[in-house]
């Protein structure tokens, strides 16, 4: 079966530990998680968990049902690309003379939708949101002018459903039942 | 008003308490009566506790903390209750390892709690501090780390719930020395709800009305049941269900001894040393149904030649074992009970004479190639097979029976006849050697009034042979059976029959078990003979008391049939 790019979203509570727990369920299985962001929501006390892991689409159904085992854990969704909104973000570091002495990298920066969000005694600093394509590509149109540093972070995401994180976690909270099937919300 | 009252009564009930004496009153509120246990420094506040508490809870001091745990195992399973044992930090606390593990695999309800060193030592290296909560991580439940008194009630709480709730499993709780030792104002609420877990899954109507009209049109169906109906107490429903619609029903390891092997639809034990029938025949059936069983690989084989040809019906608690090893076409998630009861009034009666009559046809190909040799061996020593077999017919199948983990341990599965639901307990998803004494003792004091026989390879025994010093200590009324073939004999079987005989490090020179044993003070016998088995059988289970008979068995016998590692069930060997 085909290997491919996946998002994993998890809502959870905001403990201690759980990212550990969480990551373990991937790496027990040898998969390796391309990218990891972990935040908190609009909701207070509830953390929102976005893996982006490569493997077969049945092997992650699995992960997410495992996901949802743990006790803190409020939801978790595996999503294909089209089925979410994401982005990311770059940081490149190069050198103020550089820059200085090539009027065209001005023009380049514009041209990828990044800017330029700290210019410093030697040195600036380059923001760009995107796609991790889009940001490997002004990365390499960035290479040759000497990058001195540069960070990715992990991808944020949110699904395309209509679904609302905070009615979400309201039916949750309200709800007496322990056997409510909130978690295929 | 409501909410003054609210108050004023929880004022009352408000009681100043240490951390540990909170401890202690919470496995009061949730019932506890017995704990296994061993001390240690960063537990010392809490077995300081205990001294003042032995009228209402009753501690078993074990010999190590492995034989804590599974004893705590082999209460929660022969009594349904949680298991609760105690460890110090570091080494008391990884000790618990191995039983966790098992218990999380074998889906068995225990609270374990741990000293730890003092909150403003974490992370120090200090002595004896170890990082159990990360290292128990992937093998519980649920964990969690006490560093202040307060915590203790909300935590014990949710402990308990969720150890028991939904599909059972091990939670471990750590607690600083100084959380034992601080006061508080102590007041108990049991944990009914936690947003964040919904264990009981709501049974949808669809997928009972599909799995009504597989059931209903077929004409070789056939059943496989696990230990999710004993965890659910679903014996009754499931002997009606199989009753009314005449299913030939089959058991996994540890489905063992929820429904009688002495009842005319039981067909037998399914998996790589069960028997013939259930495994040939669950490729050649049209609908088959699994209730409260995880498809593990030691049933399946390989899972590409499994039960290609039929509708699969699972009925699951955990969703998460649903489709995770094969796929289903009708997936009930939910209790094992609910179901049965839901899908009894929905199904057809009907009988299944002649697709029945095709397993006791089985049944007849492994007497003659099998089981006839092994309980009636021509060799001048004893065989595991027929001890086990003259052990069922002596105490009518009525015994709980304990095993270890080998090949004494799928004889006991293959040759006791069960009676009684709750009379199986063994170590099957981890195969734990050493788990079978410790969790008899445990399996005894959960079920005082049943005849527990702990049935022990040679090779496992002396993996917590310690353990006789709780028998000894607390007089419990466990019967020790040692099948002694001076090998450890799965491993053996294996490397003859894979590995060209090339019999690597599995023989064992053995110690005398029976001074050891009346070292303990435990009353011993040794038998090589087949002549003195009657005799000796008889002397050994009309005591009381606990006693030890170990019987010599021939050294190279083997476990038939046998499904070899990640082969196809119908390619079961038979000699």
């Amino acid at each position: 079966m085909e290997q491919k790019e996946y998002t994993i979203s998890v809502l959870t509570e905001d403990k201690p530990g759980l990212l550990n727990k969480l990551t373990i369920i991937l790496s027990r299985r040898k998969i390796n998680i391309n990218s990891l962001n972990v935040s908190t929501t609009e909701v207070e006390g509830v953390s929102r968990y976005t893996i982006v892991a490569t493997a077969t689409k049945p092997a992650l159904e699995k992960v997410v049902k495992q996901i949802r085992k743990l006790v803190d854990v409020l939801g978790s969704f595996l999503y294909e690309e089209d089925q979410i909104y994401y982005q990311e973000i770059a940081l490149y570091k190069l050198s103020l003379e550089v820059f200085q002495k090539n009027r065209l990298l001005e023009t380049l920066i514009r041209q990828h939708g990044a800017k330029i969000i700290a210019i410093e005694e030697n040195q600036i600093v380059i923001e760009k949101t995107g796609t991790k394509q889009e940001t490997h590509e002004l990365y390499e149109t960035l290479q040759p002018f000497d990058i001195l540093e540069f960070a990715r972070s992990g991808r944020v995401a949110i699904s395309k459903s209509k679904r609302r994180t905070e009615a979400f976690i309201r039916e949750l909270e309200t709800s007496q039942s322990n056997t409510l099937s909130i978690k295929e919300f | 008003m409501e909410a003054l009252v609210e108050s004023l009564e929880k004022k009352l009930k408000t009681e100043r308490l240490t951390g540990s004496e909170a401890i202690l009153k919470c496995l009061i509120e949730e019932e506890v009566e017995t704990i296994f246990g061993y001390p240690g420094g960063a537990i010392m506040p809490v077995y300081d506790a205990l001294y003042d508490y032995e009228d209402q809870l009753k501690h078993i001091l074990t010999r190590h903390e492995q034989g804590a745990i599974h004893a705590a195992q082999g209460f929660a399973r022969s009594s349904g209750k949680v298991g609760v044992c105690f460890a110090t930090s570091g080494p008391g606390a990884t000790n618990l390892i191995t039983g966790i593990t098992d218990a999380q695999i074998d889906s068995t309800p225990l609270v374990c709690i741990t000293g730890q060193v003092a909150s403003h030592l974490l992370g120090s290296d200090a002595f004896q501090e170890t990082d159990i909560i990360g290292i128990s991580m992937p093998v519980t439940k649920w964990n969690f780390q006490i560093t202040r008194p307060e915590e203790i009630p909300m935590a014990l709480a949710k402990a308990f719930y969720i150890a028991q709730s939904g599909r059972p499993g091990p939670v471990l709780i750590d607690i600083t020395k100084d959380a034992q030792q601080q006061s508080f104002d102590f007041t108990y609420e049991a944990c009914e709800r936690i947003r964040s877990y919904q264990p009981y899954p709501e049974l949808k109507e669809q997928p009972l009305k599909t799995a009504t009209e597989l059931i209903n049109q077929a004409k070789k169906p056939y059943l496989i049941f696990g230990q999710g109906v004993t965890l659910s107490g679903a014996e009754k429903e499931l002997k009606e269900f199989v009753e009314k619609t005449g299913i030939p029903a089959a058991s996994t390891l540890l489905g063992l001894s929820a429904f009688s092997t002495n009842h005319p639809l039981y067909v037998g034990y399914a998996g790589m040393h069960g028997n013939y029938g259930p495994n040939v025949k669950t490729n050649e059936c049209d609908v088959f149904i699994a209730i409260g069983m995880r498809f593990d690989d030691r049933v399946t084989g390989d899972i590409n030649t499994y039960a290609k040809q039929a509708k699969v019906i699972h009925i699951e608690l955990d969703p998460a074992e649903i489709d995770k090893n094969i796929q289903t076409d009708v997936a009930i998630n939910g209790d094992a009970k609910q179901a049965l009861k839901a899908l009894l009034p929905l199904v057809k009666s009907n009988d299944h004479e002649e697709w029945v009559k095709e397993f006791h046809e089985c049944d007849k190909i492994e007497m003659d190639k099998a089981i006839q040799k092994s309980i009636q061996p021509t060799s001048e020593l004893m065989t595991m097979a027929e001890v086990i077999h003259k052990l069922s017919i002596k105490t009518q199948g009525k015994s709980v029976v304990i095993t270890d983990v080998g090949q004494h341990q799928m004889m006991a599965a293959r040759y006791y006849q069960f009676d009684q639901p709750k009379s199986h307990i063994t170590s099957g998803g981890l195969g734990t050697m050493g788990f079978c004494l410790p969790a008899a003792i445990g399996a005894k004091i959960g079920k005082p009034n049943r005849e527990v026989i702990a049935i022990i390879g040679d090779g496992g025994f002396q993996m917590t042979i310690q353990e006789l010093g709780v028998i000894m200590q607390y007089q419990v009324g466990v019967k020790i059976l040692i099948l002694n073939n001076s090998f450890l004999g799965m491993v053996r079987q294996w490397q003859q029959l894979f590995f060209d005989r090339r019999y690597s490090f599995t023989e064992m020179d053995n110690p005398d078990f029976i001074k050891i044993a009346e070292g303990y003070r435990i009353a011993a016998q040794r038998i090589e003979k087949r002549e003195e088995l009657n005799y000796a059988f008889d002397q050994w289970l009309n005591t009381k008391e606990s006693s030890l008979l170990e019987i010599v068995v021939e050294k190279e016998e083997n476990v038939f049939p046998m499904v070899p590692s990640g082969s196809c069930v119908s390619k079961i060997r038979l000699e």
